[in-house]
């Protein structure tokens, strides 16, 4: 593959070149210089920190309306060796350039193929479409068949043409999306937006031989995806964007994962945060949970009892929907919960979030859009918003007490203080949270949970959906926090390896239940029994269950 | 360059459109015989009899409520106020005064319960708050024949009971607020210095309330109650609150526009006073959940103008007393653009 797309570099004419493009959004530069060409048949992937600059870039080849509303861009787009200036992306389209988003853009209850041709579709004239206009033409629902059948097996997937989408499994979608452009004739170039993102692992795979099959017949593929491996084995050349440059722009072959990583963060990246050892026995009980149920839809918890311990960073793992995010949402009130919570000695009242808050407690939501954040507010509210009004901080007492004027000074202070602390990427301190990427605006959460300065913060899945140097800063700031501040923290996450990362010890939620709880050095293979709900010390002993 | 764009960004094209619009017309005015000084005039007049119950959306507006589509709840508060101070027997500044002691707990009362009644119908507020004005209009066309009042400026003369549908508020508040420092420039140009002072301490107490640790909690109510509600705030009771703080402001918005109209308008004269105080706000560049002092200031003074000035010119030019319909279309013209762009997210 490597060596095929190496070899027509040196004969053909680029299909895609893009030179010296530059866009700023009010003065705000998120593209500089940007240059790079693509031949055909090649396939480019395209990695970077959310708010690299990809998506930028990619809607300035598709001419997207966002774009000239903000001002256009500097530079020349050129296909085809033909300068290109998209006014829409109709455009775009009709020039053969093709794009799958992340978000689904399809008709639930049309098939595959209407969904693939829409608005396409192959017409039989009759009498009445002679008379009338060709809007009354009948659709000719074989030759329809025939041609979504054969952009599916373009795909090289099993996938029949008359399948409603809305029956179908979320891989499917995903290739009846990449289907529809593959239908169109005129197709050169097509960009996929996080294609694998949805995907299993057996779906990925068989996108990404489609993918190569896809360039043999010469069509160019721009990939965009935060999964490193698959860039490697399947891109001939690998982009890397970092502040809105080109920071690296070399053939796949021979790259490994930290390379790539080093150059999307730029600075050594270990995933893993350092283990440590510490005796969570010697402390004292901060928090002990008992008999806790919570009513969450999707992650209910039926009976839940642990002894939290003063310092300790305790981990809860688990399968998706046994009750893991159940546990903080219920001990917190969002969601009715029963039971009992002792916190420091004195027991909490259940369902009622400002009981939990006063107690000393915070909680950073899996949620961030919807629980975690004000989107349409800026920065410094939110991050101030939580510790103003449980703590009265932030505020000036006017007339006595009678009135609390919000102090703008000392909100601005802390939220300078914390963008400066853990490097939040942002324009001002009054930019509008919902401007963010998504890693930053996980920041924001942490900001405001640590403005509380609680004695035990909750963090919920605080590495779900960002990238991997907003990764490994989260966690590392969360061990820092926990060290320096001498905070306990529980963190919650479906990722294990980050779990047992940095955790001390993790229990596994199953069911609804505790199913065990083990120190973050025992074996993989004995979380992964107890997330299906069997006893790693049974099983050792040839158990029951087996 | 990019300082004007910003400008245009952030004051929004349909300002600037209606903007100049108004000022076009200032500008045909003297050639068609319209007086700028009296155009002017009329004007901020109608700018200062309206501003307060504009003013009456922003709480609600902020605490997620939507637009007070009861603002005649309000209003009821503010009549029962205001009837009841001529009832007691009080003239001139005091009855003025009293009529706003008088329509507190009234407003306060109203609020309260068309609060409790917003909070079990989070999502549909606007819809059910305009049901809310009309029914209690409705109950009130009853209750003015009811209620034993017999102050004979008020009841009808023929029964001695029940209250007329208008009462003139001469002798009693009438210009109580427009005559406090009125000057006048040239001949025809009063500028009503006491009411535009009173809207703008009515401002001030909005916009300080909105600065303090509970207007900032209602902020956030409105902007994502998951997240205020994650912050420990009792989202029921900020939300409450608002509907109480629109609700006694309505009260006081109407007080003020009759001590300047002359005129109490009982019955169904609260009935069609919600949608030109909705208009203006949108107008002013507010959203169903976003509005500062700014887009009260702003899209009451536009709203206004335009209603000021369009019927006396369209009338000088064409000649023909047509200034009812052409107050109508126009009125009701920006009424429907004004909620067509009440989806507009704005700033």
């Amino acid at each position: 593959m490597t060596d095929e797309g190496n070899c027509m570099k040196a004969n053909s004419a680029p299909l895609l070149e893009m030179r010296n493009i530059s866009k700023d959004f009010f003065g705000n530069k998120v593209l500089t210089d940007v240059n790079f060409s693509l031949q055909p048949g090649e396939i480019l992937g395209l990695v970077g920190e959310n708010g690299a600059g990809k998506t930028t870039l990619m809607k300035i080849l598709f001419g997207m309306e966002e774009i000239h509303e903000t001002g256009g861009y500097g530079g020349d787009v050129v296909l085809g060796g033909n300068m290109v200036h998209y006014q829409t992306p109709f455009d775009a389209l009709a020039d053969g350039i093709g794009m799958v988003h992340q978000e689904f853009s399809l008709l639930p209850d049309f098939s595959a193929s209407e969904n693939i041709l829409l608005n396409r579709e192959p017409k039989t004239a009759t009498l009445v479409s002679e008379v009338f206009g060709d809007r009354l033409d009948t659709i000719d629902r074989k030759t329809m068949h025939t041609k979504s059948a054969s952009a599916i097996a373009k795909l090289g997937v099993d996938l029949d043409p008359e399948m409603l989408v809305s029956e179908m499994p979320v891989g499917y979608k995903q290739f009846t999306e990449i289907a529809r452009e593959l239908s169109k004739a005129e197709i050169k170039l097509l960009v996929l937006d996080e294609p694998t993102a949805v995907l299993t692992e057996r779906e990925a795979d068989i996108l990404l031989s489609a993918m190569r099959n896809l360039a043999k017949e010469g069509i160019a593929i721009i990939f965009i995806s935060h999964r490193l491996q698959e860039i490697i084995d399947v891109c001939d050349t690998v982009m890397v964007m970092r502040d809105g440059m080109i920071i690296k722009n070399a053939p796949s072959q021979g790259l490994t994962i930290p390379e790539i990583a080093k150059w999307m963060v730029g600075r050594d990246v270990g995933t893993k945060v350092a283990h440590r050892d510490f005796d969570f026995t010697a402390q004292p009980v901060i928090l002990s949970i008992e008999n806790l149920w919570v009513d969450m839809p999707g992650e209910t918890v039926k009976d839940v009892s642990i002894d939290i311990h003063k310092g300790e960073i305790l981990g809860f793992g688990g399968l998706a929907g046994q009750g893991k995010l159940g546990v903080p949402n219920g001990a917190m009130g969002l969601f009715p919960a029963g039971g009992s919570i002792t916190f420091e000695g004195v027991p909490i009242e259940l369902n009622q979030p400002r009981k939990f808050l006063d107690a000393g407690m915070a909680f950073v939501s899996e949620d961030r859009r919807g629980v975690g954040l004000l989107l349409d507010e800026p920065l410094d509210w939110n991050i101030s918003f939580t510790a103003m009004q449980v703590q009265d901080k932030y505020l000036r007492k006017l007339l006595g007490g009678l009135i609390n004027w919000r102090n703008e000074k000392e909100i601005e202070e802390v939220a300078k203080k914390y963008i400066k602390s853990l490097e939040i990427k942002c324009t001002s301190y009054r930019q509008l949270a919902k401007e963010l990427s998504g890693g930053n605006q996980q920041k924001v959460c942490l900001a405001k949970a640590f403005a509380v300065e609680p004695k035990l913060l909750f963090v919920s899945e605080p590495t779900r959906g960002i990238d991997i140097g907003a990764k490994s800063l989260v966690l590392q700031v969360l061990r820092d926090y926990n060290e320096r501040m001498g905070v306990t923290i529980v963190m919650i996450s479906s990722e294990l390896e980050e779990l047992r990362s940095i955790c001390d010890r993790i229990a596994i939620v199953t069911d609804g239940r505790i199913a065990g709880i083990l120190p973050s050095t025992a074996e993989s293979a004995d979380f992964g029994l107890l997330m299906v709900g069997k006893n790693p010390e049974e099983h050792k002993a040839g158990g029951l269950n087996d | 360059m990019i300082k004007i764009r910003q400008f245009i960004h952030s004051f929004g094209w349909p300002r600037i459109i209606i903007g100049l619009f108004l000022l076009s017309l200032f500008i045909i005015a003297p050639f068609v015989g319209v007086k700028i000084s009296t155009s002017l005039s009329d004007t901020l007049i109608r700018f200062g009899m309206n501003g307060v119950m504009v003013l009456a959306m922003v709480p609600m507006i902020h605490s997620g409520c939507g637009l007070n589509f009861g603002l005649p709840l309000g209003i009821i508060a503010g009549l029962l106020g205001g009837t009841l101070s001529i009832q007691f027997g009080f003239t001139g500044g005091t009855s003025f005064l009293m009529a706003i002691i008088l329509a507190t707990p009234f407003g306060i009362l109203f609020g309260w319960g068309y609060g409790k009644l917003l909070n079990r119908v989070k999502g549909g507020e606007m819809m059910i708050a305009t049901y809310v004005g009309f029914s209690s209009v409705a109950f009130m066309c009853m209750m003015w024949l009811l209620l034993p009042y017999n102050h004979p400026t008020m009841v009808w003369g023929y029964t001695g009971s029940g209250l007329r549908t208008t009462i003139s508020t001469e002798g009693f508040y009438l210009h109580a607020l427009n005559n406090f420092l009125q000057f006048r420039i040239g001949e025809k140009f009063l500028f009503p210095t006491g009411m535009i002072l009173f809207f703008a301490l009515m401002a001030f107490l909005v916009w300080a309330f909105l600065h303090t640790k509970t207007g900032t909690a209602m902020t956030a109510v409105g902007s994502n109650p998951v997240f205020a509600r994650a912050s420990g705030i009792n989202i029921d009771r900020t939300r409450t609150m608002s509907v109480i703080m629109s609700t006694w402001l309505g009260a006081i918005g109407i007080l003020v526009y009759q001590q300047s109209f002359g005129f109490i308008q009982l019955y169904m004269g609260p009935f069609y006073m919600a949608l030109p105080a909705v208009s203006a706000i949108l107008i002013g560049g507010a959203s169903v959940n976003k509005a500062s002092i700014a887009n009260v200031v702003i899209g009451t003074f536009l709203f206004q103008g335009i209603l000021t000035m369009t019927p006396s010119v369209m009338n000088s030019i064409i000649h023909t007393d047509m200034s009812e319909v052409i107050r109508i279309v126009v009125s009701n013209g920006m009424i429907l653009y004004a909620l067509t762009r009440k989806a507009e997210v704005s700033r």
